[in-house]
């Protein structure tokens, strides 16, 4: 693959609600944000791609109310709907198809609609809808089915929840900063078993943006290029009942292809900060299984043995991940730009020491039936 | 300008968008829910070339590629292979919580229903064998099975 990278991100902070600013508006600040980090100018983006969806902002093509406040004016522009990784995946590859840079840009406020009505709709309407499921019950199916297929424990669950929570303390954006232990989760509201609110992901508004160029233009941005080492995404099958909820294979797919591409044979020694999509606590055991960093069902044995701390060998969510914000759309492309600013040597007080490549993931679909993989690095 | 609005409720617009929709449920599904409907009955259909037996039937195997020719007769009952037991309300729910939706392995088939568990909910767990519970005013739906239970 010919060499890209990602030379500038911005992010809003994440809130439970924006009261001052509209879609348009969030857009607009993590564009400027995003620009000002790589020193560009609008003159210097060549394409922009958009990732909203209909049903999240409640109006129909919703990417296209943004694209203004994107800086796409008199630019080429293509929208997408679904997570922010896929969205990022489809920039690269506009980059490696020709143009000079791309910006991408997502943005989702969950304060605006009602998530249970909003995740039922992504349900097939003939079957599966009519009974009610929304994200939240799918979720609860599939940590169950995790549980008892490799006797992964709630309170490994909610271990996950009091680290990714405490690493959030670390971070200005994070909108759930919270310091709290495995009796605090274990004894929150039950939600549906064997998910409790502190399981959970909260609501979350904001936006984030990042720009990818070609090597050329790389060289001329303001920071030092993080390169895109390897990208892959992999889908499996739609009804959950034709899917075995504990083996996420279309993550080992995406995992097994973006290694490859990156020349990774030991992702366990070779990475240094993985930022995953743990909308729900069980999901960070199941998706390091996933990722190939411990076999199936020792995801549970790694989150008790610290692995995944900021002091572990296998830093997990520093920034406090998806449990600690949630824009449902930007929250897969603010995992790529925690993996940047790591690379970079920027993440602050949540900053891990000598980070060279980094993993961030993003999910699509219900119970992660599609998944993407970036990994990045600070060398070419 | 950003202190202006800390000191005042900002203005929020209610608004929902309707749009009806017919969703065609195809010559597969329709035999599917017909035969709910007429005869209290699920049935599915097999792939000739992975042998998968599915419900709900599909015209295609996603797998093999292959149409799909081959109709099963199954059984009302199976067993739970996942369940979750929900703890919250929301209008779009079929019944009052607690309730669970579960995959249900039919006697027969090789994948999971999706469906609903009420009643008996301490009794639930992997493996336990349920039986379907059909509505008494059925219209061709996938809630022409009102919930399964605990045999
Ligand atoms: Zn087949």
């Amino acid at each position: 693959m010919e060499r890209i990278a990602i030379v500038g991100v911005g992010q809003t902070k994440y809130e439970r609600r924006k009261k001052g600013e509209i879609f348009y508006d969030l857009v607009y600040e993590v564009t400027v944000k995003a620009m000002e980090d790589a020193g560009f100018t609008l003159n210097d983006i060549d394409n922009v791609i958009t990732i909203s969806n209909d049903f999240w902002d409640g109006r129909t093509i919703s990417c296209m109310a943004v694209q203004e406040a994107a800086g796409a004016h008199d630019k080429n522009v293509s929208t997408v709907e679904g997570d922010g990784t896929f969205g990022a995946f489809y920039g690269a590859m506009r980059v490696l198809g020709g143009f000079g840079t791309t910006l991408v840009v997502a943005h989702s406020k969950g304060s605006e609609g009602d998530p249970r009505f909003i995740t039922n709709g992504m349900f097939d309407p003939i079957y599966h809808r009519p009974l009610g499921i929304e994200v939240l019950s799918a979720s609860a199916l599939q940590a169950n089915v995790y549980m008892e297929k490799y006797g992964v424990t709630e309170e490994q669950f909610a271990q996950v929840s009091v680290k990714n929570h405490g690493n959030a303390r670390k971070n200005p954006l994070a909108q759930l900063p919270m310091n709290i232990t495995v009796e605090d989760v274990m004894r929150s509201r039950k939600i549906a078993d064997p998910l409790k609110l502190l399981d959970c992901s909260p609501i979350s508004d904001g936006a984030a943006a990042i720009i990818i160029a070609n090597e050329e233009r790389a060289r001329k941005a303001h920071k030092k290029p993080v390169w895109i080492k390897g990208i892959a995404h992999c889908s499996e099958a739609y009804f959950l009942g034709d899917r075995d909820l504990a083996d996420p294979i279309a993550l080992k797919e995406a995992a097994k292809k973006a290694y490859a591409m990156a020349g990774i044979r030991d992702p366990l020694k070779e990475i240094d900060v993985v930022e995953l999509y743990d909308a729900f606590s069980y999901m960070e055991p199941l998706w390091l299984e996933g990722l190939g960093f411990c076999g199936p069902g020792e995801g549970g044995r790694m989150i008790e043995k610290k692995i995944s701390t900021m002091e572990g060998s296998l830093p997990v969510n520093p920034s406090g991940g998806v449990l600690s914000a949630h824009p449902v759309l930007a929250a897969g492309l603010a995992r790529i730009i925690e993996g940047v600013l790591q690379i970079r040597g920027e993440a602050g007080e949540h900053q891990i020491d000598g980070v060279k490549t980094a993993l961030a993931q993003g999910i699509n679909g219900p119970c992660g039936q599609s998944h993407c993989i970036w990994i990045m690095g600070r060398d070419q | 300008m950003s202190n202006w609005i800390e000191r005042v409720e900002p203005l929020t617009l209610k608004g929902q968008i309707k749009v009806p929709y017919t969703w065609s449920v195809g010559e597969v599904g329709s035999r599917f829910l017909v035969s709910l409907r007429d005869d209290q009955k699920i049935i599915g259909n097999r792939c000739s070339e992975c042998k998968t037996v599915f419900v709900p039937p599909r015209m295609n195997c996603g797998k093999c590629f292959k149409r799909i020719t081959d109709w099963v007769d199954l059984s009302p009952e199976g067993k739970v292979e996942a369940f979750t037991i929900v703890r919250f309300a929301y209008p779009l729910q079929p019944t009052e919580p607690p309730y669970a939706y579960a995959l249900i392995k039919l006697d027969g088939a090789d994948v999971g229903f999706l469906h609903i568990i009420k009643g008996d909910l301490d009794r639930l767990k992997k493996e336990v064998r349920v039986k379907a519970k059909f509505a008494g005013k059925r219209t061709g739906h996938i809630r022409d099975i009102e919930g399964f239970s605990i045999v």
